[in-house]
């Protein structure tokens, strides 16, 4: 699974996508898992108020399944127009 | 396919005249045009997009609009990359019968891609924009419909 990283998170974590293999069954899940891989994972997920989720490109909750899924992609709420 | 998502600027005649060739249905015609706007005499920005998502979130909420209003067009153009102070980095188009459906349709659009398109803003010096809650509001008058991306 491609996992995806915009923005602020992208700074803290330090690269923009990264290709994982993963058991995780929720979005919740993975984020639990990348937590205990570093520290700038842990910085990148302390508010995770202020971190929203797509999954193959849909905006979902942190709840959502990843079953099936070949993209997660991490960024702050969005500032476009 | 009326929503593009590009590095380079655009010309919002050249645009209302694509959108008006060779037909005499439309009665009117709102554009929005967004700047980088200066900020204590600082200026420009970066903006980052997630491509693909990008395109897919615009033609969702261009596809709303046109579900909720009788246009008889509409152009979506979102810009990315560096940014210097006065550059356009959004232009809505809405063409219809009469002016009202383009003007709401104008703003709902203009609504969502605040806060539904994935787009951030890193200002020069001054780091990553928040998300503003005015923006959220902004979206709850329009209450039915979409409610993601």
């Amino acid at each position: 699974m491609n996992v995806l990283y915009f923005a602020w998170l992208r700074e803290r974590i330090g690269l923009p996508k990264e290709e994982l293999e993963t058991k995780a069954s929720t979005v919740a899940d993975l984020v639990e898992e990348l937590r205990g891989r570093a520290p700038r994972y842990q910085a990148a997920f302390a508010d995770m108020s202020a971190v929203r989720v797509a999954v193959d490109q849909e905006l979902v909750e942190l709840d959502a399944p990843l079953a099936g899924a070949s993209e997660v992609a991490f960024f702050p709420p969005m500032t476009g127009g | 396919m009326a929503v593009c998502v590009q590095v380079d600027d655009f010309d919002l005649s050249a645009e209302m005249a694509l959108m008006t060739a060779g037909r005499a249905d439309i009665g009117a015609l709102v554009s929005f045009t967004g700047l980088v706007r200066e900020i204590n005499g600082g200026g420009g920005m970066e903006l980052e997009h997630y491509p693909g998502m990008t395109e897919k979130a615009l033609q969702k909420i261009e596809a709303e609009a046109r579900s909720r209003w009788d246009l008889q067009d509409c152009r979506i153009i979102h810009r990315y990359g560096p940014l210097e102070a006065g550059a356009q980095i959004v232009l809505v188009l809405t063409a219809s019968k009469h002016r009202q459906m383009a003007f709401e349709a104008a703003e709902f659009i203009m609504d969502f891609l605040k806060s539904r398109a994935p787009f951030w803003k890193k200002e020069s010096g001054r780091g990553w924009v928040d998300a503003r809650e005015s923006d959220e509001a902004a979206l709850a008058r329009w209450k039915a419909g979409i409610t993601k991306t």
